[in-house]
């Protein structure tokens, strides 16, 4: 579904990416982890070409995302991303936020649109706030209004860039809830988080990075139960022992 | 000396149909202005070099300019530029008060591009990502989400702009339009009032700006509850 095949990115000299290389089958759930500034929010944006990349290819369900012939704007509507910041448009309802780009994009008419997002605002559970706008919302409503929104453009695979990372601790669980049943329908999913428990319980392979490199690539219990490099061994003592 | 509140009273009808000419101009150049203002800023920050270069040259070109100096090279200008454009033999006689709308809005297109610039980069990266990530294309990113946003975060700061330029438009008393300053004006010659006609005048402007200012920050903390 998601083929990532030598994947280098500079900005200006500094080399962000390094050779990633990766593949995320049909159905299957990836975490990605690691520390800050290693670049996995730069391999993900990269995935449907948010962030455009100097060397290597990937290929989103079979269609090449760097190449001058590719319809970005479709490539793109095909798969969901959810952002660390939530990024609903504040300016609209949140009725408004679920179908325009349902409408704009997909060319559905209103009706259609409407009944489509309501139907997965209710199934986040927010059916109540469906006249309210963003900024009256908190944060783990909004970020779930934000996966309601990805989602009601049927997606083929889902992208996760820290969903969980700007939200109060209490919150987390009502996002981590979401995802978790989104991966057990059987959803494509490449999850950026720190949020091992989630990785143990949905993740098929755990990616791990480290300045730009794919470090460590394995099956979650593989991952867990002996890291293979070091610095992996490290960063999960470090961020299990909280 | 003697104030003559009748010599007012007069001259009403006439400064009436000034001050109708004054609004029409600042509003056709506020919308004007913003509109091709947008576009200019817009321009100003596409990725293509040569556009926003020409877009910044226009805009401090026309920043760097007295208004008044505008006004009056634009007003020997436009009927050329016109000629020329249209193919005509002469210039088209387009009479200084629509001279001086097409001024406005060309000298007003600066100073929005420069305020519609500062607010389509407040709106955050993000925006942008989350709508190219739902398919919306460049153009309907921007129609849709960043400039609604960025107007609405300007909504003050335009109306401000709007009130210098409801002020300004008085400089087209120089090439002798007939706003409210230049009805005022053309009285007092006619009369010789000119001591009741420019404070009349002063206390309308003074009474309409001060309102709509205290208007505006009414709308600047209402604003800012929202947000
Ligand atoms: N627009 C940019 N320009 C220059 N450097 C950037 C830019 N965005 C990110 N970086 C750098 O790229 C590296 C990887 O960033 P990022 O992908 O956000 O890391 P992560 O998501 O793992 O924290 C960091 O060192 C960051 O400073
Ligand atoms: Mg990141």
């Amino acid at each position: 579904m998601i083929e990532i095949e030598n994947v280098s990115k500079w900005y200006g000299s500094f080399r962000v990416l390094t050779d990633c290389s990766t593949r995320v089958a049909r159905g299957e759930v990836v975490v990605v982890c690691g520390p800050s500034g290693s670049g996995k929010s730069t391999l993900i944006k990269c995935v449907n070409a948010l962030e455009p990349f100097q060397q290597g290819q990937i290929r989103l369900d079979g269609t090449p995302v760097r190449d001058p012939g590719t319809d970005l704007p479709r490539l793109r509507a095909k798969v969901g991303m959810v952002f660390q910041h939530f990024e609903l448009f504040p300016h609209l309802s949140i009725t408004r936020n679920l179908t325009l780009a349902q409408e704009k994009v997909l060319g559905r008419p209103a009706d259609e649109a409407r009944e489509r997002g309501l139907r997965l605002l209710e199934r986040v559970g927010l059916s109540a706030h469906r006249d309210k706008f963003p900024g009256q919302l908190s944060g783990g409503q909004q970020q779930r209004v934000a996966i309601a929104r990805a989602l009601s453009m049927d997606p083929v695979a889902m992208l996760f860039d820290e969903p969980t990372s700007a939200l109060d601790p209490e919150m987390i669980n009502e996002v981590l809830d979401v995802m978790v049943e989104l991966a057990h329908e059987g959803m494509t999913m490449m999850v950026v988080t720190h949020e091992m428990g989630f990785a143990r319980k949905v993740a098929d392979r755990v990616i791990f990075m480290d300045e730009g490199r794919i470090v460590e690539d394995a099956g979650t219990e593989e991952f867990f139960g002996s890291p293979r490099s070091e610095r992996a061994q490290h960063f999960l003592a470090r961020i299990l022992h909280h | 000396m003697d104030f003559d509140f009748a010599a007012i009273h007069g001259a009403l009808p006439f400064l009436w149909k000034g001050m109708l000419y004054t609004i029409e101009l600042t509003l056709y150049a506020a919308i004007g202005g913003l509109f091709f203002g947008t576009l200019l800023a817009l321009a100003r920050l596409s990725p293509w070099r040569a556009l926003s270069l020409a877009a910044a040259g226009y805009v401090n070109l026309m920043r760097s300019i007295p208004l008044v100096l505008v006004i009056f090279w634009f007003f020997f200008l436009v009927p050329v530029i016109l000629q020329v454009a249209m193919g005509h033999e002469r210039p088209p006689m387009i009479g200084a008060e629509r001279t001086a709308i097409i001024t406005f809005i060309m000298f007003e297109a600066a100073y929005f591009c420069e305020i519609m610039r500062a607010g389509i980069q407040s709106i955050p990266r993000g925006q942008v990502h989350a709508a190219q990530a739902l398919g919306l294309t460049y153009s309907q990113c921007m129609r849709l989400v960043v400039l609604p946003q960025a107007f609405r975060n300007m909504l003050p700061v335009l109306l401000t702009q709007t009130i210098i330029l409801f002020q300004d438009t008085s400089l087209v008393y120089v090439i002798s339009a007939t706003d409210f300053v230049g009805a005022a004006a053309k009285i007092a010659q006619r009369d010789g009032r000119l001591v009741e006609m420019y404070l009349f005048v002063a206390a309308v402007y003074f009474v309409i700006c001060f309102t709509l200012s205290a208007l505006v920050r009414r709308l600047q903390r209402r604003i800012a509850v929202i947000r």
